[in-house]
């Protein structure tokens, strides 16, 4: 309801069309309606937060995008075309990426290996393990990554924001179009929780759309430039990511506001206007 | 008497040196192991710690006996070790997927059994009867690899039922005898025979020269694409005393029959699973399966099918060690493959550091382990202790390596994540 009507989408200038667009998505596990008619848009280069509290839909919604556990209706649109996304391998090969919180790291197996598992490069019959770690190397000085000593370091080894940046880096192994991020910085020390939120910086100035979901709105308005609101598995509201806008944010969190979704949809940039 | 001293040696000393500690870095604590491990590859610094309890239990049996580190005795150790240490090879593998293989033993017995009723009983090739007993191997691990990966039955069970029941067909496939004698020279020879000393010179040489120019060409190729290399004097001291240790082994076997067939079958084995674990995809994605199943399957690793051919792989190699004990012993019986087969294949590479908690270890841990128990059992029988006390001793050893393992994880896991 707060997003802005398809008015936008085919006068858009070249390139300004979003990259992901929901509409009315609806997920129901049995009688509990997850998620209910939900929209949502992400566009290249732009971060965009998802917040709710707890049992909101968030990770629903973001198992939805990423075909972990598909929408049951609504549709979804990738760069202006109608996609069915009903398996992980679905978003992956459309170019989305997804950090879950676990990481989903091998603690046993060093950086290369994990940024590599699963494409491993090869030669003959074996790994090809220098070019693995060159590119490995290379992925890491792209994204400014200087935290890590060793690329040979055992994952297991490293601190929680040296994990979170490995896992990063390999959702970035693909070369996606859009990262989304599950809590990147719950349980992170404040250096480390700065060095992922810089890394975030770093996906949006290389053009990519980031969705990142997260409890700690001290975050979300230091890296986020927009901010949606899930509420009860309905849109709360969509905000600016500035700072006068928290008390709002909050409101619709909590939904003290939410008889007045009017006062979300003011500061859309791209459309706006049509509010219902 | 020996348990393992807590590497007095082998792991910290030569992994402090830190080659960028220029870089820029806010935690330091990533770079103590790395070093080794980038220069040893996973397991090896344990290795190294096997090799100084190796040598302590041979110096403390060394005093205690002298007969126990002549030529003949170490030529005996070796071709005792042999069935025991190729079963242990499979076992690794299980382990290192963080499951464990019970049926080990049973299948090599079942293994003896099929090559000694084919050969011997039916008058098969004495070469398409041990083909056969491979393959009985490789379906028994199909078998239960299959159930439980597919079925998600712990393997725990699944292989202890297994090693009830192929004792049973054992059992059955030895008849009422529970006997057969083998002396078709075709299998009795792997056991019992030993290398000429000229070939085993010439083996020994060109196993070094292989060892030195693939780590030389390696080298190259990090020096080309001006990756960080391994520190010269390091490279030559490895290099050094794993040819020195060859030679002298050579030497000293020749003292007496020469190198066992069977042992270089056992190593054989090791140099080549070592290499599927450690360099191709495959082991890539068994030791990533043993470290963290749910994140090797959404890597989009088939983490069934890469069990499964482990324990496929593991029961193969289990009738392997079937067939070079049923070698040795010149014949196979209702015993084969029972007792404390099972339990000596499994405690080895677990003494020799493979984690039972999965993902961590070298296979070459098989033959060192095997060694290690090798070596006490070997020793005590010069000895002339009675069963009861090496079955304790033993049992210690094992206990003490497990309770390393575990005191070691809990120190990666307090470190690790904070």
């Amino acid at each position: 309801m707060s997003t802005q009507t398809q008015a936008g989408a085919p006068a858009a200038p070249a390139g300004g069309g979003p990259l992901l667009r929901l509409r009315g998505v609806t997920k129901r596990f049995g009688a509990v309606q997850a998620l209910a008619d939900v929209d949502l848009e992400v566009r290249a280069g732009e971060v965009v937060a998802l917040v709710g509290d707890n049992g909101a839909g968030k990770s629903t919604l973001i198992k939805a995008i990423s075909g972990v556990s598909p929408a049951d209706e609504g549709r979804i649109e990738w760069n202006g075309h109608d996609v069915k996304i009903g398996a992980p391998g679905d978003a992956t090969s459309l170019g989305i990426a997804v950090v879950y919180q676990d990481l989903a790291l091998c603690d046993n197996l060093d950086v290369v290996a994990n940024l590599h598992l699963g494409r491993e490069a090869r030669r003959g019959p074996f790994m090809d393990e220098i070019a693995m770690e060159r590119e490995a190397r290379s992925l890491l000085d792209s994204l400014a990554v200087r935290t890590l000593r060793s690329v040979r370091a055992e994952v297991g080894m490293l601190s929680g924001g040296q994990r979170q940046t490995v896992a990063i880096a390999r959702a970035m192994t693909g070369s996606p179009k859009m990262v989304i991020l599950d809590e990147p910085t719950a349980a992170l020390g404040v250096a480390q929780t700065e060095q992922v939120l810089a890394l975030v910086s770093r996906l949006r100035e290389r053009g990519l759309g980031v969705i990142l979901i997260s409890h700690n709105l001290a975050d979300v308005f230091q890296v986020a430039d927009r901010i949606e609101v899930l509420r009860l598995g309905r849109n709360g509201g969509s905000y600016p990511a500035r700072a006068d806008q928290r008390q709002a944010v909050v409101a619709a969190i909590t939904g003290v506001t939410e008889d007045h979704p009017s006062v979300a949809t003011d500061a859309a940039p791209p459309t706006g206007g049509t509010s219902a | 008497m020996s348990t393992p001293a807590p590497a007095p040696v082998g792991g910290p000393t030569p992994d402090e040196h830190d080659p960028t500690a220029s870089a820029v870095s806010l935690e330091a604590r990533d770079g103590t192991q790395t070093g080794l491990k980038a220069i040893f590859g996973g397991g090896e610094a344990a290795s190294l710690r096997v090799l100084v309890v190796l040598a302590l239990i041979w110096i403390v049996f060394t005093i205690a006996n002298d007969r126990f580190l002549t030529a003949g005795n170490l030529t005996n150790l070796t071709l005792q070790v042999a069935a025991t240490g190729t079963i242990s090879v499979g076992v690794v593998l299980v382990l290192l997927l963080g499951e464990i293989d019970l049926s080990v033993g049973a299948v090599s017995g079942v293994s003896g059994a099929v090559v000694g009723a084919l050969s011997v009983q039916h008058g098969w090739s004495p070469y398409l009867a041990m083909l056969a007993a491979l393959l009985v191997g490789a379906s028994i691990g199909l078998l239960q690899g299959s159930i439980v990966t597919w079925l998600g039955i712990p393997s725990f069970v699944i292989t202890l039922a297994g090693l009830l029941t192929w004792q049973g067909v054992q059992l059955k496939v030895l008849g009422e005898q529970g006997t057969i004698n083998i002396s078709d020279p075709a299998i009795t020879n792997l056991a019992n025979t030993f290398l000429a000393e000229g070939l085993s010179w010439i083996v020994a040489l060109a196993a070094i020269a292989l060892l030195v120019g693939g780590t030389l060409m390696g080298r190259r190729r990090r020096q080309a694409a001006q990756l960080e290399l391994e520190p010269t004097i390091r490279t030559i001291v490895r290099l050094g005393s794993i040819a020195a240790a060859i030679l002298i082994a050579v030497y000293v076997v020749n003292q007496d029959r020469g190198v066992p067939v069977s042992l270089c079958i056992l190593i054989g084995l090791v140099v080549v699973v070592d290499a599927v674990v450690t360099r191709t995809r495959y082991g890539r994605h068994v030791l990533a399966a043993g470290g963290n199943e749910e994140a090797t399957r959404r890597a989009g690793i088939p983490t069934r099918r890469v069990k499964t051919l482990v324990f496929v792989l593991a029961s193969t190699l289990a009738a392997a060690g079937g067939i070079l004990a049923a070698s040795r012993l010149l014949a196979v019986n209702q015993s084969s493959g029972t007792g404390d087969v099972l339990l000596l294949a499994i405690a080895g590479p677990v003494i020799a550091g493979v984690s039972l908690f999965g993902g961590r270890g070298s296979v070459w841990a098989a033959l060192l382990g095997a060694l290690v128990i090798g070596s006490i059992s070997n020793g005590m029988d010069l000895l002339a202790f009675e069963s009861s006390v090496k079955f304790i001793v033993t049992g210690a050893v094992l206990a003490g390596a497990v309770v390393l393992d575990a005191l070691a994880r809990k120190r990666r896991l307090s470190q690790g994540r904070t």
